[in-house]
């Protein structure tokens, strides 16, 4: 591998490190922060993608359309949905044991497949990128590079900010992390736990949402494209450690970097590469990179 | 989804309940396919042209009545055995017919060998289905995936082309179409500069485009399909590799997605069994007849369907429906000439369609005949004995 490869690779290693995170994100606030397993991540991820598909013509038709104006309207309804979830089904999971949830959001991923597949069909969609991004930067003799990836690493890198910002470094922040590790506590000091946990799951939601409609250019839109980065947000948040923003990010990085050279150093591994970075980091660090505290 | 399959089963059951006496019990036919997953699109084009054709006879084949029992394979291998067994024993079905996804239809294959029920792959086009684990009661009504990848390596070597990088999932289907590939395009003169994988599903294939523009070939040979295809497609052309270096693929790159890749499919040249602007008057009867029913444009997965139920029903017209007469069934069904949509073809001796491959290229959104990349051409079923 001459320099100029190896120098695209760590970019690509890069870029697809940042969208992990991205599409983790949500499940670090939900499984992370919360303490919720969350299966059906990986269907508000999908539902994002659908959103991003079907509401760029109905949206162009009320509000002249516009990739910001489609993207506003897909978070309100995520921050919707998010919120009659909590409210209906997770309001009452807190409590319990893990087992509960695991049922219960895996019957949400059936659900929502098999609503997804009586309301769009079984066929796969593309989306278009914005025209604005739609170009793309020479790369070396042969290739180019879409600047279409370079605003998903942007738009991951403000939202890593504005998680940690928030969780780390505001009032609202400490009164989630006070209410995931003692929830009665917080509750008898006189803070609506119970309101304050349905605004961060429905946040939780927003954020799959939104990383699935700014993902769909790249990773178009098909039936069950949420099971195929479900485990993956996962090993990102495990490795990071729990409820940590700053692990969940470098973890999501080292994935990309161990899956991008693994593809093309090792190939027969590239499979087992990213599980096996996940059991010796695990080993050497029970808890993951970053245990919050 | 085993609660989906359960539901599908437990309406199936329902619509089932015999109305009285029947003269002859309905044939059973089970469809083990996927309805959930990236390959759903294409189990449901199976089971519309399989029921296309079966409605276009009377709804009868050999003068029974069919009754469909539907599983949901999920193209999950894992599970295929469970799938296929509960088909085979509990609802003791006549025929099997599936599936989409090579290691499912593997280990179909290899129940029915052992039980000895007819099965019709009407997709999966794992070589050793009509290779090694051939059988008598074992047909398939689509392709070897050895074929449409043979047929590319001839066309690229017959235009001059010099060396070609490899880029698939690394599974069964993939491998087998670039094994054709290589075949081929060696003999003829070409070489296979580099092989490149990734595991299925996975769909990050940024780093092996920089790998493919580090290689520098004169031809790209590819296979993906379903949603990894409209994004690989999509990629190659967005990492500026589409006009440099030339993108080719066996037909499943472009089959069936050209909607959501639209622009970056553009003059891709692929070969497969099937394509669209054939223009004879069978083709065009089957493509009316399937959308005035579905309101959908058929594809090749609908056209294997189609020509599954031609399969079972030139056996059955020759055992009149007696299915227990197997061994009739078989030579019947082996010596047929299926008048398929794609142009009329016979089973070779290992069951395998004996039939012309297409070189196709996306134009306006269509797969466009523009030759036939090989003539007849008949899967060498290695390792079959029978």
């Amino acid at each position: 591998m001459d320099l100029a490869t190896f120098l695209i690779q760590c970019l690509n290693a890069l870029q697809y490190g940042l969208l992990l995170f991205l599409v983790a994100s949500g499940l670090t606030l939900i499984f992370g922060i919360m303490g919720v397993i969350n299966l059906a991540h990986g269907s508000f991820y999908m539902i994002g993608a659908y959103m991003a598909f079907g509401l760029a013509a109905p949206v162009g038709a009320t509000f002249g359309g516009g990739f910001f104006a489609t993207l506003a309207v897909g978070l309100v309804l995520a921050v919707l949905l998010g919120y009659a979830l909590e409210w209906a089904f997770f309001s009452f999971l807190y409590e319990r044991e893990h087992l509960q949830q695991v049922l219960m959001t895996y019957g949400l991923i059936l659900v929502f497949e098999e609503l997804r597949s009586l309301l769009v069909g079984d066929d796969v969609h593309g989306v278009a990128a914005p025209p604005w991004l739609a170009g793309t930067l020479p790369l070396g003799e042969t290739m180019t590079y879409p600047v279409y990836r370079l605003f998903i690493s942007a738009v991951c890198l403000a939202l890593a900010a504005g998680m940690y910002g928030v969780l780390a470094h505001t009032r609202l922040g400490m009164m989630i992390r006070a209410g995931s590790t003692n929830r009665e506590m917080v509750q008898s000091l006189g803070i609506d736990i119970q309101f304050l946990y349905r605004v961060v799951f429905a946040a939780g939601v927003a954020i799959a949402v939104l990383a699935g409609m700014v993902a769909a250019p790249v990773s178009s839109v098909y039936p069950g494209m949420g099971n195929t980065v479900l485990i993956v947000c996962f090993v990102v948040v495990v490795i990071g450690g729990i409820g940590s923003i700053r692990g969940a990010l470098l973890a999501a990085l080292l994935i990309g970097f161990v899956d991008t050279f693994g593809k093309v150093l090792l190939p027969q591994a590239a499979g087992v590469l990213v599980y096996v970075l996940m059991a010796l980091i695990l080993l050497w660090r029970p808890d993951g990179l970053f245990k919050a505290g | 989804m085993s609660l989906m399959r359960t539901m599908i089963l437990a309406t199936a059951a329902l619509g089932l309940v015999p109305a009285g006496a029947l003269a002859q019990a309905k044939l059973k036919v089970g469809l083990m396919l996927p309805y959930t997953g990236t390959y759903a699109a294409l189990g449901n084009a199976i089971e519309n042209g399989f029921r296309l054709y079966v409605a276009e006879q009377g709804g009868k084949l050999g003068g029974r009545e069919i009754e469909f029992i539907k599983v949901d394979d999920e193209s999950d291998p894992s599970k295929a055995t469970d799938n296929v067994n509960k088909l085979v024993k509990r609802d003791n079905v006549d025929v099997i017919v599936g599936s989409v996804h090579s290691g499912v239809a593997m280990a179909m294959a290899k129940v029915a060998k052992d039980s000895g029920t007819l099965l019709i792959v009407p997709n999966a086009g794992a070589d050793t289905v009509t290779g090694a684990m051939c059988a008598p009661n074992i047909f398939r009504s689509s392709f070897s995936n050895w074929q449409p990848g043979y047929a590319m390596g001839e066309v690229l070597a017959k235009k001059g082309v010099k060396t070609a990088v490899t880029i698939t999932w690394k599974y069964a289907a993939g491998d087998e179409m670039v094994r054709g590939f290589k075949e081929a395009f060696e003999k003829g003169g070409g070489k296979v500069t580099k092989e490149l994988n990734l595991p299925f599903p996975n769909v990050e294939f940024q780093a092996l485009l920089t790998e493919i523009a580090a290689a520098k070939p004169d031809a790209v040979f590819s296979f993906f399909a379903g949603g990894g295809a409209v994004k690989f497609v999509k990629d190659y052309a967005a990492a500026g590799l589409k006009k440099s270096i030339p993108l080719y693929g066996t037909g499943f790159l472009t089959d069936g997605t050209l909607e959501a890749q639209g622009e970056a499919a553009e003059g891709v040249q692929t070969t497969l069994h099937y394509a669209d602007g054939l223009n004879t008057p069978r083709d065009n009867a089957f493509r009316l007849a399937y959308a005035k029913s579905y309101k959908l444009q058929p594809d090749v997965y609908a056209v294997q369907g189609y020509d599954a139920a031609q399969i079972l029903g030139s056996g059955l017209a020759a055992v009149k429906g007696d299915v227990a007469k197997k061994a009739e069934f078989i030579a019947a069904a082996r010596k047929a000439r299926i008048d398929s949509p794609r142009g009329a073809f016979s089973l070779s001796a290992a069951h395998n369609p004996v039939q012309d491959i297409y070189l196709r290229q996306v134009s306006a959104k269509e797969n466009k005949v523009i030759g036939v990349a090989s003539k007849a051409l008949t899967d060498p079923a290695r390792g079959c004995k029978m």
